[in-house]
């Protein structure tokens, strides 16, 4: 067998990614609170004030990376939803399921942050722009999925069927990322391009990486830690599950 | 699959479904009735004005109607999974996406279709404008399908729960966001004078995209939701 393919197989096992997860999960933590010092310190310190928005712009050092997570967590939630439906992966259907609440928390830290930064710089915590209320529906959707899997019994039906919603709610993404060109709004267009030059001044960028690769890091770790719990209270009857809680300090 | 075959199932099928509507004719006027109390609840909160609710009304007859519609998903396939027709149905040689097509055909014609008829009486309770019943009537004759199709799949999703009503609304209201805004916006849009025939497009394009995935979704869903 091809030995990545043989590699997915093996850590997807039950007992295989208990310790997988354990092995990685608080590497993974480390390296996002190690991101989050070092881009907070800079966010806060080492960067200038800006020549429009003066301290105020600091907080785009969360919002902007808690905005990205909140989508990228949504695709790769589908994305693991769609190897669960397809393949019936069940280390899948956990991560898949796992992946909802992280999400939901990021898109609430972008809508705070947003609405704390709004109020001295737009006037107001709230306006219903496209950018915003596509924000807040995917924050809906989020719910939804997660509201889904917690109200049918069987675990396993229930992260398929909270897993096809989440392909529904994939049709949301577009329309979030690209609702600054389609509509006028208030909200900014995108200032960075991952091709192509980025608006921002360099000087002001490497905070913004750090606290990006920094909040991937911490949703790696969380994953990992709750796909791992979810995985035991779903193996809980058998014997390596006995085992590994034995054997747990 | 020949056609004669489907057509003749889909007969068999709307005849079925019709037949058990008119037989409990008087839970199939909810909805209408739903619809007629919620738009009657507005000039009583907001008082009468003319201006003031022939402003709102657009978005208060879209509202109206969305939530009436929410509120006849969840008999979509209530009973047939209780009797245990659903399953006859998921095993038939038929393709299912066909047989619950008619019946999402059967639920539209029989709860939205009677409130798109009274709609002009509803305008005329809000003092909606006269030349705006046209993008609203257009607009809703567009987008009422298109909000039982999807939420004939997530209605499907939810099939196992025994009280779904609640999650329901918290699962197909985030995707009825878009045609929402799309159908009430375009009658606003005619309200203050801006081309508003771009929504109706859009709706009239969201809706063939519908017709043709909601169905298959929804056929999904369902063996999801059943297995």
């Amino acid at each position: 067998m091809n030995p990545v393919l043989l590699w997915f197989h093996r850590t997807g096992s039950p007992p295989n990614f208990d310790r997988y997860a354990a092995r990685w999960a608080p590497w993974a933590f480390a390296l996002a609170f190690l991101g989050f010092v070092i881009g907070i310190y800079g966010a806060l310190f080492s960067v200038p004030a800006d020549y429009q928005q003066g301290e105020n712009f600091r907080i785009l050092y969360i919002h902007v990376p808690s905005a990205w997570m909140s989508l990228f967590i949504f695709v790769v939630m589908a994305i693991q939803s769609f190897i669960a439906l397809v393949w019936r992966i069940k280390i899948c259907e956990i991560l898949a399921m796992a992946c909802a609440p992280i999400g939901a928390a990021f898109t609430v830290i972008t809508l705070v942050t947003g609405s704390i930064w709004g109020e001295p710089t737009w006037g107001t915590w709230w306006t219903w722009d496209p950018r915003l209320t596509s924000e807040l529906v995917l924050l809906f959707l989020y719910l939804g999925v997660m509201g889904l899997y917690g109200a049918i019994e069987d675990r396993r039906a229930a992260a398929r069927a909270a897993g096809f919603l989440a392909l529904l709610g994939l049709i949301n993404i577009p329309i979030v990322h690209f609702s600054v060109q389609w509509w006028n709004t208030l909200h900014q267009g995108s200032t960075i391009r991952l091709l192509g030059p980025s608006k921002m001044d360099p000087s002001m960028m490497w905070p913004l990486i750090a606290t990006t690769l920094a909040s991937k890091a911490w949703f790696v770790g969380s994953l990992l830690q709750r796909a791992r719990a979810m995985n035991l209270e779903q193996e809980s009857g058998k014997d390596w599950a006995r085992q590994a809680a034995e054997n747990a300090p | 699959m020949s056609t004669t075959g489907l057509i003749d199932a889909a007969k068999a099928q709307l005849g079925r479904d019709l037949r058990l509507v008119w037989r409990r004719r008087g839970d199939a006027a909810q909805p209408v009735l739903f619809a007629v109390m919620v738009v009657a609840l507005f000039p009583l909160a907001l008082g009468s004005e003319h201006e003031k609710l022939a402003q709102l009304a657009p978005g208060v007859l879209w509202v109206a109607v969305l939530l009436s519609g929410l509120l006849t998903l969840d008999s979509l396939y209530r009973s047939d999974a209780e009797d245990g027709s659903l399953e006859q149905m998921l095993m038939s040689p038929l393709p299912l996406a066909w047989l619950i097509a008619m019946r999402v055909l059967v639920q539209w014609a029989t709860s939205a279709l009677p409130l798109l008829l009274i709609t002009p009486l509803l305008a005329q309770l809000l003092f909606l404008p006269g030349p705006l019943l046209m993008p609203l009537m257009l607009s809703l004759a567009l987008g009422t399908p298109l909000l039982s199709l999807i939420g004939a799949v997530v209605a499907a999703l939810t099939i196992g729960i025994r009280r779904s009503g609640m999650l329901l609304s918290v699962l197909a209201l985030p995707l009825y966001v878009p045609v929402l805004v799309f159908g009430a916006g375009c009658v606003v849009a005619a309200a203050q004078g801006l081309p508003w025939i771009g929504a109706i497009y859009l709706l009239a394009a969201g809706l063939a995209l519908a017709l043709v995935l909601a169905p298959l979704a929804a056929a999904a869903a369902l063996r999801i939701a059943l297995t």
